[in-house]
């Protein structure tokens, strides 16, 4: 049984498609984990992360389904993922409804706006032209991977950097994270703290909304909506692994979709291991890593706690 | 400004905000080519005109209230417990397992599927507890992971015979179901005016009542308003928040046990006809979260939240005959809840201004 398994992780870990899927999942993860951990520097938790992508997917295969053209329809995945965040900001941020309540809400109300609409219209949607990379794709189990991918992949390597650049090295993200960190004394400075926040909310939905697009292009190429499945939670998830560190949350997301992953390639090697296990193994790792991980890390000092002058 | 002036502010506000969600999904359904009269009017056919519907409807409401209730109670000590599907489905599966392995006459074998029920939800809720209060994991995040793994551990539950899944003759040409709980072992659906409905519903409002009174008149629930409002001021007040917390959480888990079990003795077709079955819970711990929400964290609002949306619940399946894709009524959920949120904010900014106006008139 044992050595079972230890067969079995070999091959799956010799196996390209494990890489494959790997990276796949684990950008579908960084978009929305990348804007989730810009909105959360800012003190704002977003549960409806998930709604901002299963809304971006829809969104996209709507734009497709119009358009006829993936480029477009990757802009209305953002606008879609934009306009759920709107929704959040301004009810948790704006009228101070509690976000948590609103998060789960929209998370609801998109799921079913989504599943409704999809029966309706039933919109195509396509797989994204693969750019692939000369002589780097070459590169055995890794290559393909990393620089054979849709072409919607390699936005991400210019939104993560962008992001760092956006939060350490500009005013906006100074003020952003004075409002995460000590909003009280952001707010005697004269920083708009929920305006800040509002507008981090926008970010992650921007993102998001390009993840779940990305996601539908790359890895189904047809609108269902169990498309995200729970993985926006997994995306949150990675930025507390990460400690709120964007480095940290990628590594979060890697090795979070490393265990999505694992599970799928199991299934298509042939190996007959517990299905059920297979399937709750990624929310394990996650739950049991976020067990060992979360306490040694510090979290934005507001993180969560919403901000009204004169309250604290 | 005046108690009736307030009064009248607040029912206009809500009453226009729940106009506004239903007008918004009518939008909807006749963008996408439907009318939305006849949606309406099968909503409320089904939830309670139609003949034995109001009945059906109470049905639904049992587990509904109940997962509200226990919502409130883990809302009420500031913690944010979003896992009542998969508390509600390992109480299901405890109270299977265990009527079956104890047996017993009907009444008692009733006592045992209610008790382990809810004891399965409180073991589900306090993993989170355990992982909050030991390891500082937040519980918005691990009670919502734990829904997926409590789904597979049931899925695999119902494949193993010495767990859950029915001894062969039982289970017909079905593969994964468990037996079916004798017909002296269910909870009494007495016939009313032609309306068939669990007697559990005494017993949700008896808990209603309990949960409200427990919380506004004793000790125990003060120290947890306390908690919920600020935990510094009650940590220095001498409430631990780790043994309050930790209990709120696994009495709100409890609460959703219950509901599961509740689910698998008395609720009939409505859920899988008194066998437990894989996707057992459709989506009741979810809907009762919602219910908790929309009351506004409260206990007896609570009450009449769960009739409206088990209402929109049973009305979902008079909706299909209109030509119209019944998900319909998920939207109309998600709407109206999101629309109830509104009111309160608006008055308590609106509060705010008027009375920074007022001080600074006074300077």
């Amino acid at each position: 049984m044992l050595i079972d398994f230890f067969s079995a992780v070999g091959d799956v870990l010799s196996s390209e498609s494990t890489y494959i899927n790997g990276a796949l999942f684990a950008a579908l993860l960084a978009f929305a984990a990348t804007g989730e951990w810009v909105a959360e520097k800012s003190g704002t938790l977003n549960i409806s992360v998930e709604a901002m992508l299963l809304s971006g997917a829809f969104a996209g295969a709507l734009g497709y389904h119009f358009t006829d053209s993936v480029a477009v329809a990757i802009v209305f995945g953002a606008i879609g993922g934009l306009l759920i965040s709107i929704v959040q900001a301004e009810m948790s941020h704006r009228l101070t409804a509690d976000q948590f309540v609103v998060g789960l809400t929209l998370n609801i109300l998109v799921f079913g706006l989504a599943g409704f609409l999809d029966r309706e219209i039933d919109p195509q949607a396509t797989f994204a032209s693969k750019l692939e990379i000369p002589i780097l794709v070459d590169i055995p189990l890794f290559g393909e991977a990393l620089f054979g991918e849709p072409w919607p992949f390699y936005l991400l390597y210019g939104l993560v950097p962008f992001s760092w650049w956006l939060v350490f090295r500009t005013r906006w993200g100074l003020e952003l994270r004075a409002a995460g960190e000590n909003p009280q004394s952001a707010d005697v400075s004269g920083i708009d703290v929920n305006r800040r926040r509002r507008q981090s909310i926008y970010y992650a939905g921007l993102t998001s909304g390009l993840g779940g697009a990305f996601f539908l292009f790359a890895r189904l190429a047809a609108f269902d909506d169990s498309i995200i499945g729970g993985r926006g939670f997994i995306a949150i998830a990675a930025v507390i692994f990460g400690g709120w560190t964007l480095w940290g949350t990628m590594g979060g997301c890697i090795l979070f979709a490393g265990a999505l992953s694992f599970q799928l390639s199991l299934q298509g090697l042939g190996y007959e291991l517990n299905a059920e296990l297979l399937q709750a193994l990624p929310f394990l790792v996650t739950i049991g890593a976020m067990a060992i991980f979360a306490k040694r890390v510090r979290p934005p000092a507001a993180l969560a706690r919403p901000f009204i002058r004169g309250l604290k | 400004m005046t108690r009736g002036a307030r009064l009248t502010e607040w029912v206009a506000m809500y009453v226009a905000s729940i106009v506004a969600a239903l007008v918004l999904a009518s939008v909807i359904i006749e963008a996408t080519g439907g009318d939305w009269w006849p949606v309406m009017e099968a909503l409320v056919d089904g939830s309670i005109m139609a003949p034995g519907r109001w009945g059906e409807t109470l049905g639904v409401a049992v587990p509904l209230l109940l997962v509200a209730l226990g919502t409130v109670i883990s809302a009420k000590a500031g913690l944010i417990n979003i896992g009542q599907e998969g508390q509600l489905l390992i109480g299901a599966a405890f109270a299977v397992y265990f009527s079956f392995l104890i047996g017993g006459p009907g009444p008692l074998n009733l006592v045992i599927i209610m008790l382990f029920g809810a004891l399965g939800g409180a073991v589900w809720a306090s993993v989170a507890g355990l992982l909050r209060f030991w390891r500082g994991v937040p519980e918005v995040l691990s009670t919502l992971l734990l829904v997926t793994v409590s789904a597979q551990a049931i899925g695999y539950g119902l494949k193993q015979d010495w767990l859950l899944l029915a001894p062969g003759g039982d289970r017909g040409n079905r593969n994964q179901v468990s037996s079916q709980l004798a017909d002296d072992n269910r909870i009494p659906r007495p016939d009313i005016f032609g309306n068939e409905f669990p007697i559990t519903v005494y017993l949700a409002l008896a808990m209603a009542l309990m949960v409200a009174y427990v919380l506004a008149r004793t000790v125990w629930g003060f120290r947890l308003r306390m908690l919920g409002h600020n935990a510094r001021a009650a940590q220095r007040a001498g409430v631990s928040s780790t043994a309050y917390g930790a209990s709120a959480l696994a009495i709100g888990g409890a609460f959703a046990g219950l509901a599961g079990a509740a689910m698998f003795a008395g609720g009939g077709f409505s859920f899988g006809n008194f066998q437990l079955v894989p996707g057992f819970s459709d989506n009741i711990g979810w809907t009762g979260l919602l219910v908790a929400l929309v009351a506004r964290e409260r206990a007896l609002p609570a009450v009449v939240a769960a009739f409206v949306f088990a209402g929109l619940r049973t009305g979902a399946g008079f909706v299909n005959s209109t030509g119209v894709e019944s998900r319909i009524t998920d939207v109309v959920q998600g709407l109206l809840v999101l629309a109830l949120l509104v009111p309160p904010a608006v008055i308590f900014l609106r509060d705010r201004r008027r009375a920074r106006a007022a001080a600074t008139e006074r300077v």
